[in-house]
């Protein structure tokens, strides 16, 4: 049932620009990573290719299940989700917004409202329910960007710097977030360049300089 | 000499007079709801309906392969449509009418001079522009959207509709646009459509027809309901484009 990542000697570059060299990490289950680093030092790309959104030039993103090599289709790929730094809400209320993981899995709509109601709840926008989410502030977007990946229980979730934009009290909230989920024991990989921020939510600190990893 | 502006002045009164008593039976025409003139709205909304319906389900997925697929000739694709959409109604009238007339490679069919012959050349009008601003609208959506639906685990083709829904209101906007130019053009329609009283006549080309016979209430009454038309058109669009500009509210 539970997924375990491991990552070996994977390089990536943009246009003969060096971004991740020689990266290797197995991440643990059911414990929280959070890769700390100087902007521009690899994070994202690191995080988009665990996230088997982009494909390394060279080495190997594996994912397990017991001792079975996991083949890279959209099964696999949809028992994990990224959070991307801008989010990227969709024209449509925050329901909707939220509802989307759901839908296109062809979830039965009586569940659909449930669940997307509880996680609405659990980060605080039930109240928003019915707005646009493009009219939300920045702090609300996030969140909600954290309702919509958490409402399809993924096994893995990858978090790209999720209070980067935000206020201070939406930072607390967020973090408030994903400290129940650390407790629900759900594998969480976040990434950020706040040093307080990573030592307050790890329960493992990567440390990223340059397009390695360096602890 | 001195007679002069009163001889303009007398010719004034007498044209205004007539143009007043245009306006006076032409609305009396519209009021009664004038059958014949009811045929002619009736017939200019139907052709021009369907052949909107007709670009809008070849256009959009067309303009939509176009806009997220890259293939070889794509961009002579995208050449051609922004072409065809300037286009003049009357060229595009030329063409179809080879194709449909007898000797034509199409003239089997025998649809020169019907409706279907009007459908066929609006259709080839609105098109490019369905197709063309769905394009615009697809290739300018924020590239995040596609991504974000990647990470929720949607195929390729979830992604796509995902897109589309998107910039819906952008592909509205294409619709009704197209919507606008066939509603007024004359040139196409009167080439294979013929101008047929009671058959192939619809507005525009009862409007040139009327007026070149001189007979100004049917054509003006006609002018006045495509300017109400047009009218409702933009105002529409308006609401549409406002409602997609929230995309950039933040
Ligand atoms: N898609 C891309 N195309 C070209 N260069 C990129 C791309 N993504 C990232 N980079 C470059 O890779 C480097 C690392 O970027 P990133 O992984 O976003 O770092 P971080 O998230 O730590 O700030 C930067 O110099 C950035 O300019
Ligand atoms: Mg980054």
């Amino acid at each position: 049932m539970s997924l375990e990542l491991v990552v070996s000697n994977i390089y990536k570059s943009y246009d003969s620009k060096s971004v991740l060299r020689d990266c290797s990490f197995s991440f643990r289950k059911g414990e929280t990573h959070v890769i700390m680093g100087h902007n521009g030092s690899g994070k994202s790309t690191f995080l988009r290719i665990c996230a088997l959104l982009e494909a390394p030039d060279k080495g190997e993103v594996n994912y397990l299940s017991g001792s079975n090599i996991l083949r890279k289709d959209i099964v696999l790929k949809r028992r994990m989700t990224l959070l991307l730094p801008g989010v990227g809400v969709f024209n449509a209320t925050a329901f909707k917004n939220v509802a989307y993981g759901l839908r296109i899995r062809a979830i039965k709509r009586e569940e659909i409202v449930e669940r997307v109601n509880r996680i609405l709840e659990f980060v605080g926008l039930i109240h928003k329910k019915n707005q646009n989410a493009l009219t939300l502030s920045s702090g609300e977007i996030q969140r909600i960007g954290i309702a919509r990946a958490m409402v399809i229980e993924p096994e893995i979730l990858f978090l790209d710097e999720p209070t980067a934009s935000v206020d201070q009290e939406n930072t607390e909230i967020i973090e408030d977030i994903i400290l129940k989920m650390r407790k629900e024991g759900k594998p969480i990989i976040i990434t950020t360049h706040d040093k307080v921020q990573a030592e307050r939510l790890a329960d493992r600190l990567l440390i990223m300089q340059n397009g390695k990893i360096i602890s | 000499m001195p007679f002069a502006p009163v001889i303009v002045k007398i010719y004034l009164i007498f044209s205004m007079n007539s143009i007043i008593d245009g306006f006076i039976k032409s609305f009396s025409l519209i009021i009664n709801l004038d059958k014949e003139l009811l045929g002619i709205i009736f017939l200019s909304l139907n052709v021009s309906g369907t052949a909107l319906v007709i670009s809008t389900l070849i256009g959009v997925p067309a303009g939509t392969i176009i806009g997220l697929k890259r293939f070889p000739g794509r961009g002579f694709i995208i050449s051609l449509l922004n072409t065809f959409m300037g286009l003049p109604p009357v060229v595009v009238g030329l063409f179809v009418y080879l194709l449909l007339s007898r000797s034509g490679p199409l003239g089997f069919m025998g649809l020169l001079y019907t409706p279907s012959a009007m459908v066929a050349a609006q259709t080839v009008l609105a098109f490019p522009i369905v197709a063309s601003l769905c394009h615009s609208a697809i290739v300018n959506v924020n590239p995040i959207i596609k991504q974000a639906s990647v990470t929720l685990g949607a195929t390729p083709y979830q992604v796509a509709t995902t897109i589309v829904r998107e910039v819906r209101y952008g592909i509205l906007s294409g619709i009704i646009a197209g919507f606008g130019r066939v509603m007024a053009e004359v040139g196409a329609i009167l080439i294979v459509g013929g101008n047929i009283a009671g058959y192939t006549r619809v507005m525009t080309t009862t409007i040139a027809l009327e007026t070149d016979k001189g007979n100004f209430e049917l054509a003006l009454a006609l002018g006045i309901i495509l300017l109400i038309i047009s009218f409702l058109i933009n105002i529409l669009l308006h609401i549409i484009q406002r409602k997609g500009r929230l995309k950039t509210a933040i």
